[in-house]
């Protein structure tokens, strides 16, 4: 069979494919797109990128809570009669064509005033006039395009980040001042002793100050309060000698000019602080869409449908859900509360909790808990516990994730820094007390010179340009670290904790195989047209697995919701389900993993559907196990135990049934132990283990999708080079510790000069630039070099 | 030698006019997002014609 990719989306087509204006598309969502932006002339959308977009989901009832004044004040940014302003977070923008259909929404509806798209933080800010289209005909006419907003509760209920631009602002006004003193202080360097500069040189001086107040008193504010609140915890970390070194530096130079003995240090000054606050903006720079923070209320409704005692449906805030009250949860829709099921058939997919995809089927009486989603069919279910007191979001009471344990985590530069302050302190006082024997004028001379060269600038920039260039290495390759810290603990793991369902297994590929008589042509016919027809999970896998076989009118369908299919198709009367459902007899637990099947009347057999591991996993275990612990941790039964056991290298512990919280205290037991853990994992479940662990990545088969908490986000295709990500880690420290070195050796050129009293500004102005610029170069020449291992 | 007073000042009045350019970018958003303008240029001409954001019309009390 010929697949055509799909006009739209670009997804292949199948046997389904639905022609429409000589184009194939692979669902009527994609036609219908298509079809809304042909109306409106927009075609250009498919000549920027081809295949672009994305299938619009149902979206039938989910906004009704837009229409509340009250709870779409609190998503909008400005408001005003005619005038409203909304930033939405739009998962799906993708490419240039998003980019250019979100910036014309205007011409889809003039209600539209203007929008502009963020395309690193997926973000477009929508103008609208409220009088012509309201919020909620704005988000449906997004998600009629394929656009649908993410719109959560944690937006909801905190604040907008304001964006911080502090640091950009500092880094200008310190950039601004470095350049102009160091064109005023230029002539001073060779030229001393000529007539006109003997003139103006206390001009060109008090200039110089001027220019470098704001570089002490904004651009190095962020120093020196760190150093403060470093010194008043009794912390020396490698602030304090900076803030010392920027002080020093300020005070003896403006002594200097007032006094008349020379010009100062204002050029080192001020080129110290712009380099400082250089690498601190290139360790900054993170990934905008991403986000490390999330919790169960970033995936959570903003509202949900109760209903009254007579009947009547309103929406209501999702904190306000009471126990005992009655929700009515649509088909596609997140069950927000532990709750019993009254009325309807529950298909619940836990796959943000457990990361299993399979769905459970649950019947009426049934308890149901929160963070499941209702797959098929509408559902009223009565409240147990309110949204906050779940069995799901207790996890969250944990001390993991109130206090950040992590904090307590001294980077190696800081621990460097401690010892660096002591020592470049004691040779300062000694020096001084030297030359009080000698010649007692020069030693304060000789104290504030030692101080200023030994300020440690190159020590400060070695971390953040080794490892903010290893973090963009690692995002290039589906790796995203969520900040330079996060690299280091990396480095330092000796203990893997991997989790299975969704982290090792992937729930994109399945792979089925059939036991009992073997079917006919004709019945497997029916079959895959009897599954065609269903839209359950286990139906579709299978459908896929099977082989193609042409399409064929059903002459009877039914749906047994929870049990199976039933239905005729080619002569063949076929029952396709669940154990009990086929071959009759006792209700059994609910084994998702196998489907029974019989044809007219006769039992035929069943399709085991086995969780398919993640490419690569037995060698990258084999690999890791030279370095490092390894362990399983499982929510799961241990059903799979053998398989993994084939897998996996003899003798890798694995524990099953662990519940979030077991997960989360077993990681705690071994950090008690002394070890330093790094945790794989995936869904919620994982969460407070992600959240203890040193290190905590979340594997994503769609970053933009839900990640729960955590530091790193690895994309699955990446996942059989963990090793080598851990590997490069490592190496980066190895690099730091490198620079390191070679500064102390700059350090020690300096030191010579300081000590023997003959620092003079210019050879401060040159050494200190030298010494900054090469352990620039040095860090990115050398971990772009380690960092090659990745491609 | 006065000349050199003059030079001077000039020269740092032509700094502090591209300081406080700079300064108006940052504060202009202008440094936030610095893919996305460099996708929008490229888009055909036929589109320019009605530009999709005129950041002026934005109303004063923005959070950011």
């Amino acid at each position: 069979m010929k697949q055509h990719p799909c006009f739209h989306c670009g997804d292949p087509c199948g046997a389904d494919a639905v022609p429409y204006d000589g184009k194939d598309f692979c669902c009527t969502g994609c036609k219908t797109v298509y079809q809304i932006l042909r109306d409106h002339q927009l075609d250009y959308y498919y000549e920027l990128e081809a295949g672009a977009g994305r299938t619009p989901g149902a979206t039938e009832g989910k906004y009704d809570f837009l229409d509340d004044p009250d709870m779409a004040g609190r998503l909008l940014d400005f408001q005003d009669d005619t005038h409203q302003v909304i930033t939405l977070n739009i998962p799906a923008i993708h490419c240039s064509s998003c980019i250019w259909i979100l910036e014309n929404l205007h011409r889809l509806n003039p209600g539209v005033l203007s929008s502009q798209v963020d395309f690193p933080r997926k973000e477009a800010r929508i103008h609208f006039n409220p009088e012509r289209i309201g919020l909620k005909t704005l988000v449906q006419l997004l998600a009629a395009i394929g656009y649908e907003p993410s719109i959560t509760l944690e937006q909801y209920s905190s604040a907008k980040p304001r964006r911080n631009r502090k640091l950009i602002y500092q880094l200008g006004v310190a950039g601004f001042a470095f350049g102009n003193i160091m064109f005023l202080s230029f002539p001073e360097y060779f030229e001393t002793g000529e007539y006109w500069i003997e003139q103006y040189k206390g001009f060109f001086r008090w200039l110089m100050f001027a220019l470098s107040l704001p570089v002490v008193l904004y651009s190095a504010s962020g120093y020196l309060t760190a150093a403060y609140k470093g010194l008043r915890s009794r912390l020396l970390n490698i602030d304090v000698p900076i803030a010392l070194g920027i002080l020093v530096l300020f005070m003896r130079s403006t002594v200097e000019i007032a006094m008349d003995w020379g010009s100062g240090y204002f050029d080192s000054l001020t080129g110290l602080v712009f380099f400082l606050l250089l690498g601190k903006y290139f360790q900054q720079r993170t990934y905008a869409f991403l986000s490390f923070e999330r919790d169960y209320r970033s995936y959570f409704p903003i509202a949900v449908t109760r209903l009254r005692p007579d009947g009547a449906e309103e929406n209501v805030p999702v904190y306000e859900v009471a126990q005992g009250d009655r929700l009515l949860i649509r088909s596609q829709s997140l069950i927000p509360a532990d709750a019993i099921l009254q009325k309807g058939q529950a298909e619940i997919d836990y796959s943000f909790v457990t990361g299993e995809a399979r769905p459970v089927h649950k019947a009426p009486g049934e308890k149901i808990f929160a963070g499941g989603k209702q797959l098929q069919g509408a559902i009223e279910i009565e409240v147990l516990k309110p949204v906050s007191q779940s069995y799901l979001t207790e996890l969250w009471s944990d001390s993991a994730f109130s206090k950040n344990h992590r904090s307590a985590f001294r980077n190696l530069t800081d621990r460097i820094g401690k010892r660096f302050t002591l020592a470049v302190l004691t040779i300062a006082f000694t020096a001084a007390g030297v030359w009080l024997g000698i010649a007692p004028a020069r030693a304060l001379d000789v104290l504030t010179a030692v101080l200023i060269i030994a300020c440690p600038c190159a020590i400060a920039l070695a971390a953040p340009f080794t490892l903010g260039n290893l973090l963009r290495r690692f995002g290039r390759k589906g790796f995203y670290v969520k900040d330079t810290d996060a690299l280091e603990r990396m480095a330092q793991v000796d203990t893997l904790i991997f989790d299975k369902t969704g982290t090792l297994s992937t729930t994109r590929e399945n792979s089925v195989s059939y036991t009992g008589i073997e079917l006919t042509e004709a019945e497997a016919g029916a079959l895959r047209n009897l599954l065609r027809a269903s839209g359950h999970p286990l139906s579709q896998t299978l459908y896929r697995e099977l082989a193609p076989f042409r399409i064929v009118p059903l002459d009877h369908f039914e749906e047994h919701l929870g049990l199976g299919l039933e239905g005729e198709a080619l002569g063949q009367h076929l029952k396709v389900g669940s154990r009990s459902f086929v071959k009759g007899g006792a209700l059994d637990p609910a084994q998702g993993t196998e489907v029974h099947v019989s044809a007219n009347d006769a039992y035929k057999g069943c399709f085991h559907i086995h969780n398919s591991y993640r490419k690569g996993m037995g060698p990258l275990f084999d690999r890791l196990r030279k370095g490092y612990r390894l362990a399983l941790l499982s929510g799961d039964n241990p059903s799979e135990q053998q398989a993994l056991e084939n897998l996996l290298p003899p003798l890798t512990p694995m524990y099953f049934e662990q519940s979030p919280m077991a997960k989360l205290h077993f990681v705690r037991e071994l950090q008690q132990e002394g070890q330093n853990v790094l945790m794989v994992g995936d869904g919620l479940n994982d969460a407070g283990a992600l959240a203890q662990s040193d290190v905590g990545i979340a594997i994503s088969e769609d970053a933009h999708l839900f990640t729960p908490a955590c530091d790193a986000i690895l994309d699955y295709r990446h996942f059989a080079i963990l090793d080598r990500f851990l590997a490069v880690a490592r190496k980066g420290m190895g690099v730091i510790r490198i620079s390191f070195a070679l500064s102390l050796l700059y350090n020690l050129v300096g030191l010579y000069f300081a000590v023997t009293g003959q620092l003079q500004p210019v050879i401060a102005a040159i050494l200190m630039p030298l010494s900054s610029i090469s352990i620039v170069v040095f860090t990115t020449v050398a971990s772009n070099w380690i960092a090659r291992k990745l491609e | 030698m006065g000349v050199i007073y003059m030079l001077l000042a000039i020269s740092l009045l032509v700094a502090l006019v591209f300081f406080a350019a700079f300064i108006f970018s940052v504060r202009n958003g202008q440094f936030d997002d610095a893919y996305t303008p460099s996708v929008r240029m490229l888009f055909d001409d036929e589109l320019v014609q009605d530009p999709p954001e005129e950041p002026s019309e934005e109303p004063t009390k923005q959070p950011n």
